[in-house]
């Protein structure tokens, strides 16, 4: 099984989610940070695949995505260094990222050598759903490699509906109508936005994210789903760190 | 062009063939249904069609003349022809989409407008519209655009637009852009975003596209009046694609006319150095939408460069990439030089000062004339060059 639907099968409240950029804050700190945030408790690390136009993220990730870019990240290093970490590493790894570097990659020889170093999802902000029935749906089957699609507060019904039945594992829940890193706090919007989406009983789990930063906010979205996903905040504590593994076990005890 | 081209291209979900489309995290994507569902819903209605109309005429001043190049034509041979869009209110094309989309917010009781500019060129265009509908405007622009284009950035403020600037990354276009999504994000029910071209997420490169088609319909209209048959050729320059789509639309269907689409060659055809996306480039998905790209071997979006800052973009509208595809448009380039030389050309031979965009077409047509002065060439010109003035006297000096 998957090692995304065997957490969710062991794990219902309280998952939390760790973004970071790969290659953000230095070239070689990819594993040390993984292995670090799985010791620290992390249930599930989403690793982002920089690219210089992100169009769904704040600031902040888009300046580490910079960063990351200039330190000589790209798809093929990031692949290599995650040659050998299902050695220790045990909890799911996705990589995010935009479509662009995928395509340009191959997407065939994506799904083909992520799943070999074991990777077991993708997110891609910018995947156009009836493309990704049409053309690539197969693919990512014949490899095995779960893809996780967004909803945000104004998403259709049909359309959660029709993300429900093409995103396997868990639905990103986007919190508010904002790029990532934006805001601080939920708002009763953002409250009642959470309820709705749990009274729609999806037939996979939901996490959120955008916007968690704390304790508080972090506790606030387990009420209502799965669990939630931190980018922002994360990739701020370990900024310009030439060990960022020696601030996760702080930045950590700020969340659970 | 058959009403049968416009109706299948796009289809309904924004693809020309594989290109176009809406690559778009979910937030933008509901916005953008939004936009083509009141977009199809308003633009055909009698009462927008007669506004817009009533606007073209008295307000843009058009239709714009298709002008005969005598001492050009006759110094290079063949017959060289403008379609004058620098004639157009504003100097260039850009008003005829910029008053199009402000419109289609006004009948949609948005109270704003939202887009990035670059050189600051579709910034003033729409700080036009705006005022125009007395409407409110929000421009997005890099602080280092904004220096270098400081008589745009006073132009916008006097029309009563609020000029943002953007500080983070390379302050330039790709970050004014996610800037102006993020502010229009904010509030999407009083604000409507309005893009510089025929780029972005499906419904822009449509409506950009449709709000141009006048340029195309006046010329041909025009061109058969005066010499009673159809141009051999027609040129535009092409860095996004509006003013080149408005004019090769009207002549798609014609097999006889050849359609040519000019891209900047820059300093040279090595990476960073020019913007010849058709040429170079290859597909790609950017700013939300497929289309030719010019990316190094990661996927990144390269640099681009070229003496007309109209022109610098890495991708370029998805229509266009689907008729480089199809072969019904051919795609060639024009280098600065050959663009400062047609500049001034156009200035001494015709009285005409042309936009550093519109100068590359002009160049290519001098070498078309040359090669075959039996055939008739129509040039969109699509801005004048009072914006460039300085640049190029600075830069390259005056000739002899």
């Amino acid at each position: 099984m998957n090692r995304i639907n065997k957490l969710f099968q062991e794990k219902q409240n309280n998952i939390l989610s760790i973004y970071f950029t790969a290659g953000h804050p230095t070239s070689e700190s990819v594993v040390p940070i993984i292995t670090e945030l799985e010791k620290q408790g992390a249930n599930l690390i989403e690793i982002g695949m920089p690219f210089s136009d992100p169009m769904a993220d704040g600031p902040v990730i888009q300046q580490s995505s910079q960063v990351a870019l200039a330190n000589g990240m790209s798809l093929k290093k990031l692949i290599g260094d995650l040659s050998e970490i299902r050695q220790s590493v045990k909890i799911p790894l996705i990589l995010m990222g935009y479509l662009n570097t995928v395509m340009q990659y191959g997407v065939e020889k994506f799904c083909k050598d992520i799943a070999e170093i074991g990777i077991d999802g993708v997110i891609l902000p910018d995947m156009h759903l009836e493309v990704y029935e049409e053309e690539y749906q197969s693919i990512f089957e014949k490899y095995g490699i779960l893809p996780v699609f967004l909803i945000s507060p104004n998403t259709t019904e049909d359309r959660i509906r029709k993300t429900e039945s093409l995103s396997k594992g868990f639905i990103y829940a986007v919190s508010s109508s904002s790029t990532t890193g934006a805001k601080v706090g939920f708002s009763d919007e953002n409250e009642a936005y959470f309820k709705r989406i749990h009274d729609m009983n999806l037939s996979i789990p939901t996490l959120i994210g955008f916007g968690i930063s704390n304790k508080t906010t972090f506790t606030q979205v387990c009420k209502y789903q799965s669990g939630g996903i931190i980018g922002s905040a994360f990739i701020k504590a370990v900024d310009g760190s030439e060990k960022p593994e020696e601030k996760i076990a702080d930045f950590i005890k700020t969340i659970i | 062009m058959s009403e049968n081209y416009f109706k299948t291209y796009p289809n309904k979900e924004g693809f020309f063939k594989e290109y176009g489309g809406a690559f778009i995290p979910p937030v933008l994507e509901e916005e953008m249904k939004k936009i083509t569902d009141a977009y199809y819903a308003i633009s055909k209605s009698h009462s927008f069609i007669s506004e817009l109309r009533s606007i073209r005429k008295h307000f843009q001043g058009r239709p714009t003349p298709v002008y005969f190049c005598n001492r050009l034509s006759e110094k290079y041979g063949g017959r060289i022809y403008l379609k004058r869009e620098d004639l157009n209110h504003t100097g260039a094309h850009k008003l005829n989409h910029c008053m199009g989309e402000a419109l289609l917010a006004k009948h949609l009781g948005k109270k704003r407008l939202i887009a990035e500019t670059g050189a600051g060129q579709h910034g003033v265009a729409l700080a036009t519209a705006a005022a125009y509908f007395g409407l409110e405007c929000e421009i997005h622009m890099g602080e280092v655009d904004m220096a270098k284009e400081y008589p745009n950035v006073v132009r916008m403020k006097i029309l009563g637009t609020e000029v943002v600037p953007v500080t983070h990354g390379l302050k330039t276009l790709k970050e004014a852009v996610d800037s102006a999504f993020q502010s229009y994000l904010n509030d999407p029910v009083n604000t409507i975003y309005c893009i510089g071209s025929v780029v972005g997420p499906h419904p822009f490169p449509m409506m950009v596209r449709d709000f141009q088609r006048v340029v195309g319909i006046e010329a041909k209209e025009q061109f058969i009046d005066m010499t009673g048959e159809l141009p051999d050729k027609i040129v535009a320059c092409v860095g996004g694609g509006s003013n080149a789509m408005g004019i090769f639309s009207a002549f798609l269907d014609d097999e006889e006319c050849e359609i040519i689409g000019i891209e900047p060659a820059g300093r040279s055809l090595e990476v960073g150095e020019h913007a010849a996306t058709m040429t170079l480039g290859k597909p790609g998905v950017i700013h939300g939408f497929k289309c030719y790209l010019l990316q190094d071997e990661k996927g990144e979006p390269a640099p681009v460069y070229s003496c007309a800052s109209g022109l610098d973009y890495p991708g370029v509208g998805p229509e266009h990439s689907m008729l480089k595809d199809i072969k019904r448009v051919k795609y060639d380039v024009i280098n600065d030089k050959e663009a400062i030389d047609a500049f001034y050309e156009l200035s001494r031979l015709e009285g005409i000062i042309p936009a550093l965009e519109s100068a590359h077409a002009v160049a290519y047509a001098i070498k078309l004339a040359q090669q075959d002065p039996q055939k008739s060439i129509l040039v969109n010109l699509s801005g004048r060059g009072d914006k460039d003035i300085d640049f190029v006297v600075d830069t390259y000096g005056l000739p002899e």
